[in-house]
């Protein structure tokens, strides 16, 4: 398990008058070493330190919950009351706001997705830890296929099979010669790119973030030399690289945020196909 | 075939700077016309601020596809 600020690329002894050129981070800085490996018929799976803190915040959430929610008052107290702020957040800001009134049966689905995302993505800035959960491709894929076999089956369970493809394929209030432009285009933005960008919205910030913060960090460290220009560009990146982890902090809690409004749209698009 | 012209060097960088022009263009209308939307009716701010976080979004994908192609294909 290696800190993951320090990847493969930068060697402890690389400086700014030593010789070699600036080490910058690559996608290499998002593989870790196997802790324990096993396998299942003929696949191996291998245990990361990313799998080990998605598990540590599957539980945080299901411990923090559980003990929010373990004796419910009607007048909250303590870890009640921010239990209650987050699931009033999401039941009027996006259940409600979104999907309408019969959005209140979809605030349990879509308060697992943001709490859990958000807190995948705030490891990215937990010391130690550091490393966004989220940056690792499989784990939005995930996310975004559990959302997707969510909504598609919905929409056939509500519109009937006809009804769900011919409202999503065939928009009413088009000419009819359209249909031959519109229908492929229609297909492929609903079944597949739809699915594709949900994931890759997120994947795509939550690893230029890291990259972003693990470059100047590496900055800072290569520029640490014993001259005028190496102390002030060594400052100045490290400022930077600080002032970074802020705005991740922000980029975090707004993904989170779109992800899980996402989710809300599409599931609203299954269940009312005039939208 | 003689080659006549040849781009070497970060291409990776190149597109991704090429990718980030159209949704900045977007993302700058979408935020722009969303506070003009506020200020002219401040009392639509939740619907409005959703919207516009919601557009966001769509027209910022396209810049992130344009930032992750290159190390999905190795230029």
């Amino acid at each position: 398990m290696s800190l993951s600020y320090v990847g493969a690329s930068s060697s402890p002894d690389c400086h700014l008058n030593s010789g070699c050129g600036f080490p910058a981070p690559g996608a290499e800085i998002f593989i870790f070493d196997e802790i324990a490996t096993f396998t299942i018929g003929n696949l191996e799976f291998g245990i990361t330190k990313v799998t080990i803190l998605l598990f540590i915040c599957v539980f945080l959430i299901l411990g923090f919950f559980i003990y929010a929610f373990r004796k419910p008052k009607l007048v909250p107290r303590g870890a009640q009351n921010v239990g209650e702020v987050g699931y009033l957040f999401i039941r009027d800001g996006i259940a409600r706001d979104t999907i309408g009134k019969d959005g209140d049966k979809y605030v349990p689905f879509l308060m697992s997705f943001f709490f859990l995302v958000w807190l995948s993505n705030f490891m990215g800035i937990v010391p130690f830890a550091q490393i966004p959960v989220t940056s690792i491709f499989a784990i939005p894929v995930a996310f975004a296929l559990i959302v997707y076999v969510t909504w598609v089956p919905l929409g056939v369970y509500k519109q009937g099979f006809g009804g769900f493809f011919k409202n999503m394929l065939f928009p009413p209030g088009v000419p009819k010669a359209m249909y031959v432009l519109l229908t492929p285009l229609e297909f492929l933005s609903n079944l597949i790119v739809r699915p594709a960008t949900h994931a890759i919205r997120l994947f795509a910030n939550m690893f230029a973030g890291h990259l972003l913060i693990a470059t100047f960090s590496i900055a800072a460290f290569y520029l640490l030399s014993a001259s005028i220009i190496g102390i002030l560009g060594s400052a100045a990146s490290f400022t930077v690289a600080v002032a970074l982890t802020g705005f991740e902090a922000l980029i975090q809690a707004l993904q989170a945020y779109i992800f899980t409004l996402l989710a809300a749209v599409y599931i609203s698009g299954a269940l009312h196909p005039e939208h | 075939m003689s080659l006549l012209a040849e781009v070497t060097g970060s291409l990776g960088s190149i597109g991704y700077g090429l990718a980030a022009i159209g949704p900045g263009v977007g993302i700058g209308i979408i935020f722009g016309q969303g506070v003009q939307a506020i200020a002219r009716q401040p009392e639509a701010y939740g619907v409005i601020r959703q919207n516009m976080i919601l557009g966001f979004a769509l027209a910022e994908a396209l810049a992130l596809i344009g930032f992750v192609a290159p190390f999905v294909f190795g230029v």
